[in-house]
């Protein structure tokens, strides 16, 4: 009885005594849930143009991350740290699409994932022998501090983080919808026969979707890198990001967001008004049961394609 | 030469029906069998039995139980490690709970416990499939994990989170958990164990029960149409499989470790699992065996390479180094074989029918 009470009544009498707290939960809960969509982006770019789920995404943003740090520790200054690292991330992609991708081409899908688990496996490998585990502190003077806006506190860092992942989205969109690059990557993401046999080169666009993969891997690392600091749990952000896919679909960049967005906005709400009933920490798996609940009733997630089978 | 079945006439449907229709098979199971149960304990060490043989056969119990589910039925699981847990702490309590309960029991009840537990978190299954499923057993690998750390419940109050296993017998005062069990004690009850579930799966695959997995696994909309019932075919694979999980997961916390906690169940045994299947081979027994071997060996092997050939480098480094070679190796062993270890030896066998006259 205790246990439904702290399930469907105090919750509810607590939100509604107060009210600003609420929207303050809320809104912190957006704004990681940003976080979230940022790693989920990676993802989906990649599955959408190529049908790999690409389980390394983590180790890229941890990758991208350490590259960057160490860079920055080696005495080069922040903006060319910077490009050094986008280089060094685009050489990834080319060099994952000569070495795994082209040799594995037309195996099936679960080859294709576990191929991508010794790839997560390799680059954190990688990029801790070269850089040492210590955590890292990452700091390109982003402000941190909470600002009170119309009597809620936001924190300035989580502003920054939803103001760029927002660019990086409309940079994509502009990217996929008005580049030429970006109408092949479309076209392949729909077809890959039809693109072959319409001229597109399939491995060139491979190693374009990998490289972007690894620039929004970097986003995605600079802001988990300020925020958590640089070290191996970062790549654990990966896990956190899989219930958004399956919320938002896994061809679908907009599902990646609003499924961010949702999960963010449900873990911390869920943490805090019901937390206490499960006895705390429950946000370790409550974003799977969520995404769990919700394909009940949408097996292709929020934004998926239907998928019509035909025997 | 060796390998020829010439003049081995199969006259009746016993022989027909034979797991090992072919005589050299036979004897060789035979011969790998005595080495197994007389040769291995009167040989090995301690150290060998408990560090190597005894992980090895209880990763290949839970890689024979993700087999017959991803493998078989073609559902992807990424929950193993708590199905695994389920078994060890459902073997945990009935054991405290009832001390006079023969051990062997406690592990097979212990299986139903995670079978059921395997049914509830298999229902997605019949709503969606593919890396969607997969993603989707992820909520039992953490929610387990996060219950069984959360409620002192489970671990009988103890303040570490750590449970330990109590001193039982199988019969009289042959000791096969606890410390005064001795490491051949616990090698040879496991290996009976896992012999036995072994033969198990290998015939519930050859029969009606595994013909619809393999179905469902083909093509699952085909098979509905030839009359397979979609909702008992994957409740049931899941069943099976985390019958199989659970118990090893029972033999890992009771004889493999004697004391575990919930942690040793996570994320990354889950995967290891998976990496063993793949690597040894979708939907084959034998591979389910030789990825686990694999798997077990090739972590001892690098850690132990480096001082092997008078290489000084520090622990840290090795440890990274062992993720970038285990890595690159799961990503070359892929592209060398996809189909993995099981078919190397497929190959191996159909090439020494004929050696040495190829023509």
């Amino acid at each position: 009885m205790e246990f439904l009470t702290a399930i469907f009544v105090s919750p509810f009498i607590e939100i509604y005594e107060y009210p600003l707290f609420f929207i303050e939960v809320v809104l912190g809960g957006l704004l990681a849930g940003v976080m979230y969509s940022l790693v989920a982006l990676g993802f989906v770019l990649i599955f959408k143009a190529s049908g790999v789920f690409n389980f390394a995404q983590g180790a890229m943003v941890l990758f991208a991350a350490l590259t960057l740090v160490g860079l920055i520790e080696h005495g080069f200054p922040i903006w060319l740290a910077l490009i050094s690292t986008i280089i060094v991330m685009i050489a990834l992609a080319m060099a994952i699409e000569k070495v795994v991708l082209r040799k594995l081409v037309n195996q099936e899908p679960i080859i294709l994932f576990m191929a991508t688990i010794g790839l997560s496996y390799f680059l954190d490998g990688f990029g801790q022998t070269l850089w040492g585990s210590d955590v890292k502190v990452l700091d390109l003077g982003i402000p941190n501090a909470p600002i009170e806006f119309l009597g809620i506190l936001v924190n300035q860092f989580d502003l920054v983080a939803a103001a760029s992942a927002g660019t990086l989205v409309a940079v994509l969109a502009i990217f996929f919808q008005k580049t030429r690059i970006g109408r092949a990557l479309r076209a392949v993401a729909d077809d890959h026969q039809a693109a072959l046999s319409v001229g597109i080169p399939l491995k060139t666009i491979w190693a374009i979707v990998w490289a972007v993969a690894g620039l929004v891997g970097l986003v995605a690392g600079i802001m988990w890198g300020t925020k958590l600091g640089v070290q191996f749990t970062l790549t654990l952000v990966a896990l956190k990001a899989l219930p958004v896919l399956i919320l938002g679909g896994f061809t679908s960049i907009p599902g990646a967001i609003i499924g961010g967005l949702i999960i963010g906005m449900g873990e911390k709400v869920a943490e805090v008004f019901w937390g206490a009933a499960f006895g705390g920490a429950i946000e370790d798996w409550f974003a799977y049961m969520l995404a769990l609940a919700f394909l009940l009733f949408r097996p292709q997630g929020l934004f998926g394609e239907k998928i019509i089978e035909r025997v | 030469m060796l390998y020829r079945e010439a003049g081995q006439f199969k006259t009746s449907y016993a022989k027909d029906q034979a797991i090992f229709p072919i005589l050299q098979d036979r004897v060789m199971m035979v011969l790998m069998l005595v080495v197994a149960f007389v040769g291995v304990p009167m040989l090995a060490s301690e150290y060998w039995l408990s560090t190597i043989m005894l992980p090895f056969l209880v990763f290949s119990l839970a890689a024979l139980g993700l087999n017959l589910l991803t493998g078989y039925a073609g559902q992807l699981s990424l929950g193993t490690g708590g199905f695994m847990a389920t078994g060890a702490f459902a073997a945990y309590k009935l054991a405290v709970a009832f001390p006079e309960m023969n051990i062997v029991i406690v592990f097979l009840l212990s299986g139903v416990i995670t079978a059921a537990v395997g049914v509830l978190f298999g229902l997605p299954s019949l709503r969606i499939k593919g890396f969607y499923l997969a993603v989707a057993t992820l909520a039992s690998q953490f929610f387990l994990i996060w219950m069984f750390n959360k409620f002192p419940w489970f671990t009988n109050y103890s303040s570490s989170g750590v449970i330990s296993a109590p001193p039982r017998a199988v019969f009289g005062d042959f000791f096969v958990t606890g410390s005064s069990a001795s490491p051949a004690n616990k090698y040879l009850f496991t290996l009976v164990i896992v012999c036995v579930l072994a033969l198990a799966a290998k015939n519930i695959v050859r029969s009606h029960v595994g013909r619809s997995w393999m179905a469902i696994r083909d093509m699952d909309i085909a098979a509905e149409i030839i009359g397979i019932k979609p909702l008992q075919t994957k409740l049931g694979a899941f069943a099976v499989s985390s019958f199989y999980c659970g118990i090893s997961g029972a033999l890992w916390a009771f004889i493999y470790t004697s004391s575990v906690e919930a942690l040793a169940f996570d994320i990354t045994r889950s995967f290891q699992i998976l990496f063993m299947i793949i690597i040894g081979g979708l939907g084959s027994i034998l591979g389910s065996f030789m990825g686990a071997a694999f798997i077990v060996l090739l972590p001892i092997f690098l850690s132990n390479a480096p001082t092997m050939f008078g290489l000084n480098i520090s622990v840290d480094l090795i440890s990274h180094m062992e993720f970038m070679i285990f890595g690159a190796l799961i990503i070359f062993f892929l592209i060398v074989e996809p189909h993995g270890l099981a078919r190397l030896w497929q190959i191996g066998k159909e090439k020494l029918r004929l050696w040495p006259f190829p023509y």
